[in-house]
């Protein structure tokens, strides 16, 4: 009787969720949504096409998993790899780069590494893995986190065997990461719109830039209705189309934050 | 060191903002606050009254009825209050998940997940809680009870209602503990805008993007509403108590 009324309880609460007719849910990272880039963009997209686009912010590789779980009906990450295996494997119908910025070091002005102003990221992370200067990495198999071990071991340093000493993995979102970053002196490794946008700098500064290493590409997949059918495929091709097209490449370029934009579109002209 | 201090200096006015940025918000009535601000009150005021619909009776039962393996139900009861929200969250959410056995339900994502999540969060609490009180008051009326031949179902509901002020506090310890936890709804919730995003999820959001002042600011205004809430059972009680004993 009581597990009944339960049920009942959960599902009438649910309805007003269940009920509002054309909306998508998109599994994306904390760096799009941490930077607002969707406050700004959703609302044009949701007035041009009336589907309303509910957005779960998470790592990289959590987004993956959530989607590979059909509890999602776009992907929109970034990490090319892992975007490529997802489509490979059957979850996603088809992966289209949506858009890029890059990637920044940034450290306390002390610059403990020596590495200001440095253009070579892999010889600047060397440099830090040398002097043994803190460090914060993500640690979270995020797009961001799987980004930086490229680099390390391109560098050739192994931060893995410091961990916990000089190289210290957070295990938390690019925000908390930075706050906890800024909180012991360490240089972290963020995406660019994350730090413009991030509010709790204090005396930091970027120390490395520059590099053609550091591009970070975004892109984007509806899932695919094969392996999910409880997906709303019609209305996450809407979605994915706009925001390739000329007009959501416009929008995502008219995103700025103190006169600078956060975010380069270059989808592939239609 | 110089710039330590003004580090400090620097943080002990971002609490001073975040007192008046708190004020501000309740002032103008931010659109977006109410929202976040009703969505906690909904999720956790009703897992509660779930919790309690399930765990005063199951407290009852343990402290009232004796059985093989009542010390182990004891004790497994008592261990569940300290279940971390996360671990809830997780088991929630693969039970909710599309690809899980209750995905065709579609509750994933939404505050009906919520919900679930944070009842199988406090009813151990209450249970244990209430199963103490209920247990102690036993001890006390038992000998009473047993020469007016009530059956155990009145003994229980006899127990309940006498216990009634000392369980609204048990109750209220659920709901504190639903209203404080983000693990939980963060992972079966998502906190997505306008639609599973409650005070806890949007404290860590904003937290995340660095504007501490604002976390903080929402983060009082949280505090003063377990306080709204305690203070108003705690004057229901009061007048009852007036009442019963005029």
């Amino acid at each position: 009787m009581t597990a009944k009324t339960v049920t009942i309880a959960l599902l009438a609460l649910a309805t007003p969720a269940l009920a509002q007719e054309q909306s998508i849910l998109v599994q994306s990272t904390t760096s799009t949504a941490n930077s607002g880039l969707y406050d700004y963009l959703l609302p044009i997209f949701t007035t041009e096409s009336g589907i309303i686009v509910n957005v779960v912010a998470v790592g990289t590789g959590q987004a993956i998993k959530n989607a590979e779980n059909c509890d999602g009906d776009v992907l929109l990450v970034h990490a090319k790899p892992a975007e490529e295996k997802f489509v490979a494997d059957g979850f996603g119908t088809t992966r289209s780069d949506l858009m890029y910025n890059d990637f920044i070091i940034v450290g306390p002005p002390s610059d403990p590494a020596g590495i200001k102003g440095m253009t070579d990221v892999q010889p600047a992370l060397a440099k830090i893995a040398e002097t043994k200067a803190p460090f914060a990495s993500r640690g979270d198999d995020s797009g961001t986190h799987q980004k930086e071990m490229e680099l390390w071991s391109d560098s050739g340093a192994d931060p893995k065997a410091a961990s916990g000493d000089w190289y210290r993995e957070t295990g938390s979102g690019m925000g908390a990461t930075l706050n906890t970053g800024l909180g012991m002196g360490a240089y972290v490794l963020t995406d660019r719109a994350t730090w413009i946008s991030f509010e709790n700098k204090q005396d930091y500064l970027i120390v490395v830039e520059g590099d053609q290493d550091l591009y970070n590409q975004y892109g984007v997949i509806p899932v695919n209705p094969a392996k999910c059918p409880s997906v709303k495929s019609a209305e996450a091709q809407v979605f994915a189309d706009w925001l390739v097209s000329e007009a959501g490449q416009a929008a995502i370029a008219g995103y700025k934050i103190n006169d600078q934009q956060l975010f380069f579109p270059n989808a592939p002209k239609q | 060191m110089v710039s330590t201090i003004s580090r400090q200096v620097e943080n002990l006015q971002g609490i001073g903002e975040a007192f008046g940025l708190a004020w501000q918000l309740v002032l103008t009535g931010d659109a977006a606050l109410v929202e976040i601000v009703a969505l906690s009150l909904q999720v956790s005021l009703t897992a509660t009254a779930l919790a309690c619909l399930i765990g005063l009776p199951l407290g009852a039962i343990v402290a009232t009825l004796r059985f093989r393996g009542r010390e182990a139900v004891l004790i497994l009861m008592n261990a569940l209050m300290g279940l971390p929200p996360v671990v809830i969250g997780l088991l929630v959410y693969l039970y909710l998940s599309r690809s899980g056995p209750l995905g065709f339900l579609g509750l994933l994502y939404t505050p009906a997940a919520m919900i679930l999540a944070q009842t199988i969060l406090i009813t151990p609490i209450v249970a244990a809680l209430s199963r103490q009180v209920i247990e102690d008051l036993h001890v006390e009326y038992d000998e009473q009870f047993r020469s007016l031949c009530l059956s155990r179902g009145q003994t229980m509901r006899a127990l309940i209602w006498d216990a009634r002020y000392s369980l609204l506090t048990v109750g209220l310890a659920g709901f504190g503990r639903a209203v404080a936890e983000v693990g939980a709804v963060m992972i079966v919730g998502g906190n997505i805008d306008h639609l599973t995003r409650v005070m806890t999820t949007a404290i860590a959001l904003e937290t995340s993007k660095g504007d501490l002042p604002l976390a903080l600011a929402l983060g009082i205004i949280l505090l003063v509403l377990a306080l709204g809430v305690n203070a108003a059972v705690q004057s229901v009680r009061l007048t009852a108590t007036r009442q019963a004993y005029v």
